[in-house]
């Protein structure tokens, strides 16, 4: 009962971590990107490629896998996202689709199909029992990670020059503008964290999740729920729908298996049919 | 407020309101049509391109014999497509998730033809009735919330339908999906062949019946208010519309089409699996809508046809990265491939009305 919560905990931790930028890019700079899995997915193979290619350790290619979509991410956003952010949500939908399928089937060409295995630092394998509640050592890493950066996310936007910045940015562009923010550095900045942290969201959760091409599309609507359920106020409601989707997944997934992933959907049209804005969103 | 109106204080004139003379009594309508009621007639009347289109449609497998198993997959996604453009292009809802009435239309035709009754027309009815059952019922999610929450929950529903179709095993024979459907002949008469003969001419027949109620629909003052509702919802409820009924309405009507579409899929290729209420095909037939331009009737047609072609020619030569090019052309698209095409569009119906050969596709949106 308790290892189930736990490990609920640590699911949801995990898609905190993946879904913290499409939390600032949907929730704050009212983008759609479906393709957010994407950037998570390129984590993952990142950290895959270097593990099986170049032999390096785990934790050694966490950063990489941090950057590598970051910096994609900021080269997308000053190409082919700017230009998308005045038009419409579905626009902005259909553009994020064709490059999730894109990079589906590229990464598919040069992958393979199958599902790809991360191997953990034997450290970190194995479990330990608390109380006679066995808890997972690599879950209580990813945990822990997420916890360190969750609270720094929820600092940087809370309580910094760039936070504040973002902020206003997003509230009023021009505004901000006049004031001298630099806004278009501030939101490819800003894109770009949000996809690496999707790229080490998708390193760590390569182990617990499993890692193949069809990676965006399995994950792209919990993503989504997690932003829409949360609401699009800041970080905390979305971590908040987070933690609860995680538990619910997986006790729904442990008590009643054949219901399968249909508890997720219903709670989303649930919560969206009675606060169309999010559970935890303050009206505008 | 326009410039100029002089703000002088109301009861300007020396009568109290009460007694102003009553407006002339309106002229008779038999002669004097008003001229709402002309420019609905008007976009009713049909165009010479329009006969055209369906001539081509019609003799298209006497011409091309061997492709009619293409020409058929054209006809029903041309169908399923229309479906769509009635709730996006005229009602402009979105929707992530149409698959869910295409593949619930194909599972309750499946369904019927294996368990009840093998007859193709009775086998539509029930899977436009089904269809419109859900579509009835989803409906109501659709009505709140904006655009995002709208992409959701149709989203979050075909997932559910997914889900459902996916674990309830015993009905829908989950991953395997339904097999060995046997269909009767077509009201008795014609056999379907190898050679998809009779698929194609009954699903051309099908989609051209509904294709005529959707015109005769969107052109009728409902549909205009449809789109008053798309414009402005806010607008169009102050001038009287009712925009929740008729929301309703044309989401289950469309529901209805895109059941119809699947019927046609699952009769014509005697199988329905869980392929068919897979993500993919929402977001392809999106595609379809935007190459062919939403918001006429024809758009969801031409974009079929465009669609298929294009789809046929890749997978024959990348089969299995088909999706890549699909992604392509949407990004391409939206990013401004779009406007470009448009924009040659125009450019080539003004060349072709100076040719003086007018006569184009009715109820385009400017």
């Amino acid at each position: 009962m308790l290892t189930i919560l736990f490990d609920g905990v640590a699911y949801g931790m995990l898609l905190f971590i993946l879904a913290s930028g499409l939390a600032v890019t949907l929730g704050l700079m009212n983008f759609v990107n479906l393709a957010h899995g994407s950037f998570a997915m390129a984590g993952g193979y990142v950290t895959v490629v270097l593990m099986q290619r170049y032999g390096m350790g785990f934790l050694a290619t966490l950063p990489v896998a941090f950057l590598m979509p970051a910096l994609i991410g900021a080269v997308l956003e000053r190409t082919l996202y700017r230009p998308l952010y005045d038009k419409s949500h579905l626009d902005q939908v259909l553009f994020s689709i064709g490059l999730v399928f894109m990079s589906v089937a590229a990464v598919d060409y040069f992958m393979g199909s199958q599902q790809q295995l991360v191997h953990v630092p034997s450290w970190l394998q194995g479990r330990f029992d608390i109380a006679g509640t066995g808890i997972g050592r690599y879950r209580s890493f990813v945990i822990g990670v997420c916890i360190v950066v969750a609270v720094l996310l929820q600092f940087v936007l809370a309580r910094t020059r760039f936070g504040s910045q973002l902020r206003a940015a997003v509230d009023d562009q021009r505004v901000a503008r006049g004031l001298g923010i630099e806004v278009g550095l501030l939101f490819t900045l800003t894109f770009a964290v949000g996809s690496g942290l999707a790229g080490l969201g998708g390193a760590l959760g390569a182990e617990m999740l499993g890692l193949d091409p069809t990676f965006p599309l399995k994950f792209m609507i919990y993503f989504l729920i997690v932003v829409t359920v949360g609401g699009r106020a800041g970080l905390i409601g979305p971590f908040i729908a987070a933690l609860l989707i995680g538990i619910v997944d997986v006790a729904g997934k442990y008590y009643v298996p054949e219901a399968g992933a249909f508890l997720i959907y219903a709670l989303m049209i649930v919560v969206l049919l009675f606060r169309p804005q999010g559970l935890f969103a303050v009206a505008r | 407020m326009t410039a100029g109106t002089p703000s002088a204080p109301l009861p300007a004139s020396p009568l109290p309101p009460e007694i102003v003379p009553a407006a002339p009594p309106p002229a008779p309508l038999a002669r004097d049509v008003a001229p709402a009621e002309q420019a609905v007639r008007r976009a009713r009347r049909w165009k010479p391109a329009e006969f055209l289109f369906w001539t081509v449609a019609l003799v298209a497998p006497l011409v091309l014999p061997r492709s009619m198993l293409l020409m058929n997959e054209i006809a029903i996604l041309a169908l399923f497509a229309l479906s769509l453009d009635l709730i996006l292009g005229y009602a402009g809802i979105v929707s992530l998730g149409h698959a869910a009435f295409l593949g619930v239309g194909a599972y309750a035709a499946g369904l019927f033809a294996l368990n009840v009754n093998a007859d193709p027309l009775a086998g539509l009815l029930v899977a436009m009735l089904t269809a419109s059952a859900l579509g009835f019922l989803s409906s109501f999610l659709v009505l709140r919330g904006t655009d995002l929450t709208r992409l959701m929950v149709t989203l979050g529903v075909a997932l559910l339908v997914f889900e459902a179709a996916n674990s309830w095993r015993s009905l829908t024979g989950g991953a395997d999906g339904l097999q060995g459907i046997a269909m009767d002949p077509v009201l008795g008469l014609f056999d379907f062949d190898l050679k998809g003969r009779t698929a194609y001419l009954y699903s051309l027949a099908v989609l051209f019946l509904l294709f005529l109620a959707a015109r005769r629909m969107m052109g009728s003052p409902f549909g205009l208010s449809l789109r008053a509702i798309r414009d402005n919802r806010l607008r169009a409820s102050a001038s009287g519309v009712g925009v929740n009924g008729r929301l309703v309405v044309v989401y289950t009507l469309a529901a209805a089409y895109a059941g119809a579409a699947g019927a046609l899929l699952a009769q014509t290729t005697q199988f329905v699996s869980l392929d068919v209420l897979e993500f993919h095909r929402s977001a392809d037939l999106m595609l379809v809508l935007i190459i062919g331009g939403t918001g006429w009737l024809y758009g969801g047609l031409i974009g079929a046809v465009l669609f298929e072609l294009f789809q046929d020619a890749v997978a024959a030569a990348t089969p299995q990265y088909w999706q890549f090019w699909v992604g392509l052309l949407l990004v391409v698209f939206v990013s401004g491939g779009r406007e470009a095409v448009h924009k040659a569009g125009a450019a080539l119906r003004r060349k072709i009305a100076g040719l003086k050969i007018a006569g184009l596709f009715g109820g385009r949106r400017p």
